[in-house]
């Protein structure tokens, strides 16, 4: 064989592994389930094989399924926001702080360590009607009666953010410290006060990171089931909780299928959209 | 009225000290050199100037004002820093106008002196680029266009040069103090290299751990260092213990071991306060080589014999043992060059040597 040949063919077998896994465990299953999505449910609870366009219909003109979509991405753009206003300065504050970087790094990490559902729990224990928040209410005497301030959108959006926070903060942070600082010093010797130079160079140069962090919060706070189901109430349900629904509950896995893939057409579109015009890399560097 | 002027700077750091109480002024439309080895406090002084670090003690005057408590981007400098620091976002003409945005100047006008001051530089066609699509050498100009169009009361430069590879660093210099001359800006120039500094500087500060060390043109810091550090800093030098007498006239007697008594000019020895231990300095390039008997007239020669030889082209240096010491000579080469072990006559011209007093 010759060299160029060996070459080429190395880092195929380097991915071969990796490869392998992808495709059984991510493409395998997503093939299945496009199927399925074509199969139909009968009345007695039998799945029907063959290639009938009911659940796609059902999915897609049912006006339920389209609010909740709708509802699902309006939750997911908030809670990006909120990560983006929250975490910039804190991405801001750990990359111009000196010497005790990798501390507030390992904080930042620290909550990963943690399981995201007891993390999502966690919130019943602060804000429950015998959580730490309405104890210290009727302790100081503000208070007489515990509030409900659990199972809402607020509540959704509080613990999305919660669990969303530390990859926007990662993915800005990496990009301010790829920011070299001699260049906010040469903005202002050139004359722009310290607020300029972050809006003129500061800023536009972390957008790529930004977008990153963005895209992240939005596709997993879009893709998320269980913190609707630990801190929503009942007319909080968003996508993937129907998902869950039809195929956990109802059993219904053609229907479950179609939805899924509708999510999964949904968000998939934004990740081109954002692969087009920013590229893979940065939202790959953000993670490593 | 000086353009600079620095009173009793000092700059620590913790209980580390950058810079001690240090003073100095800058004339108007200068060139000044802060030299030194690195972490001798050059960055730190120019830092300080430029207002990106506050001095723990002392006054910062900018053409008579004081400037100790004025943030940076109201001091009117110009940078240009080590990496260029270009803002890699924008076009180059959006670079070079950056400073004109935060003046008062119409967009006409801003046109207009980037266009001047990319013509300065000799870059006049690379307005619509962006920084990665130039050559290090040309982001450097860019950086220096970027510098100057704001027309600073002074020019900060941070080794601007160092990034460059050789051949290209030399041009740079003549470049460099073209446009400095032409637009006569003053301007403090920080480096480690001696070259440079003799090259461009009309005044060159030496440093060494915080300190001055000399101050003056660079024929006085390169012909007669007031310290070791300095003899030894700028080139290459040989450093002899010697005994001064007593001066008669404009020359001073130096008793150095091996070579007998020299009689060095005067002038050549002002830090000598009267006659005791001394040091004898002699440039390494001022030490002639020659075939034993064929030393030049008027000069002191000694024997000695060839050690090591360090050819570099068009001259060769010699490490060359004379009694117990040895001794470093650079001579241009005529003809062939002396060989390891030849026996040679070492010479030097008094009016050549330097004398310093002892442990300085």
């Amino acid at each position: 064989m010759s060299v160029e040949a060996r070459e080429a063919r190395q880092p195929w077998i380097l991915l071969s592994p990796a490869l392998g896994a992808v495709t059984l465990l991510l493409f395998v299953p997503l093939a299945f389930i496009l199927v399925y999505s074509f199969w139909l449910r009968t009345a007695t609870g039998a799945d029907q094989v063959g290639f009938y366009l009911e659940n796609w219909r059902e999915a897609l003109s049912d006006a339920f399924y389209r609010d909740i979509l709708i509802n699902t991405l309006k939750i997911a753009a908030i809670t990006t926001i909120v990560c983006a206003l929250m975490g910039y300065p804190a991405a801001y504050f750990i990359a111009r702080s000196k010497g005790n970087k990798a501390i507030l790094l390992l904080l930042l990490m620290l909550p990963f360590w943690i399981s995201y559902i007891i993390r999502t729990m966690s919130w019943i224990n602060i804000l429950g009607v015998s959580g730490a928040f309405n104890s210290a209410l009727m302790t100081l005497g503000v208070i007489s009666e515990p509030i409900q301030m659990l199972y809402n959108e607020t509540t959704v959006i509080l613990g999305l953010v919660h669990f969303l926070l530390p990859f926007m903060v990662l993915n800005v942070f990496v990009s301010l410290e790829g920011i070299d600082t001699n260049l906010e010093d040469a903005a202002n010797s050139l004359g722009a006060t310290k607020w300029q130079s972050f809006l003129q160079v500061t800023l536009p140069l972390s957008l790529p990171g930004l977008a990153a962090g963005g895209l992240l919060c939005f596709v997993l706070g879009a893709g998320t089931y269980i913190t609707p189901i630990v801190l929503g109430g009942p007319t909080d349900a968003m996508f993937a909780n129907l998902v869950f629904e039809a195929i956990i509950t109802q059993l219904n896995w053609p229907l479950g299928s179609a939805l899924s893939l509708m999510l999964l057409a949904v968000l998939g579109t934004l990740v081109l959209i954002y692969n087009r015009y920013l590229g893979m890399a940065q939202l790959m560097k953000g993670l490593g | 009225m000086s353009a600079v002027t620095l009173t009793d700077i000092v700059k620590r750091f913790g209980d580390f000290t950058a810079v001690h109480r240090m003073s100095l002024e800058i004339p108007e439309g200068s060139f000044l050199t802060l030299l030194g080895p690195s972490g001798c406090g050059k960055t730190t002084t120019l830092r300080m100037v430029a207002g990106l670090l506050d001095p723990t003690e002392g006054e910062i005057q900018i053409k008579g004002k004081h400037v100790t408590n004025v943030p940076i981007h109201k001091r009117n400098l110009g940078i240009v820093f080590q990496n260029y620091a270009l803002f890699p976002h924008k076009t180059v003409a959006d670079n070079v106008a950056f400073g004109l945005r935060y003046r008062d100047v119409s967009a006409e006008e801003a046109k207009r002196r980037v266009n001047e001051a990319l013509e300065l530089v000799q870059l006049p066609n690379v307005g619509d680029r962006y920084p990665k699509q130039l050559s290090g050498g040309q982001q450097q100009r860019i950086a220096l266009a970027r510098a100057i169009v704001i027309e600073p009361d002074v020019l900060l430069l941070d080794e601007p040069l160092s990034a460059l590879d050789a051949n290209l660093r030399e041009d740079m210099r003549v470049e460099l103090k073209r446009i400095q001359h032409r637009i006569g800006v003053t301007t403090i120039f920080v480096t480690h290299d001696q070259s440079e500094a003799l090259a461009m500087s009309d005044q060159i500060v030496v440093m060494s751990d915080g300190r001055v060390e000399q101050v003056g043109p660079p024929e006085e810091v390169y012909n007669t260092p007031s310290s070791e550090f300095v003899a030894n800093f700028l080139g290459a030098s040989n450093i002899l213990p010697a005994t001064a007498g007593q001066a008669s006239g404009d020359t001073l007697p130096i008793e150095v071991g091996g070579f007998g008594s020299i009689a060095i000019p005067r002038d050549r020895a002002p830090a000598l306060n009267g006659s005791g231990k001394a040091r004898l300095v002699v440039r390494a390039e001022k030490l002639l080589l020659t075939r034993p008997g064929d030393a030049p007239a008027g000069s002191i020669s000694v024997d000695g014999t060839v050690e090591t030889v360090d050819y570099q082209g068009q001259a060769v240096r010699y490490f060359v043992r004379v009694g117990d010491t040895q001794l470093q000579a650079i001579n241009m080469i005529d003809g062939r060059p002396f060989n390891e072990g030849d026996s040679v006559a070492v010479s030097l011209r008094p009016r050549d040597c330097a004398a310093l007093p002892e442990g300085t």
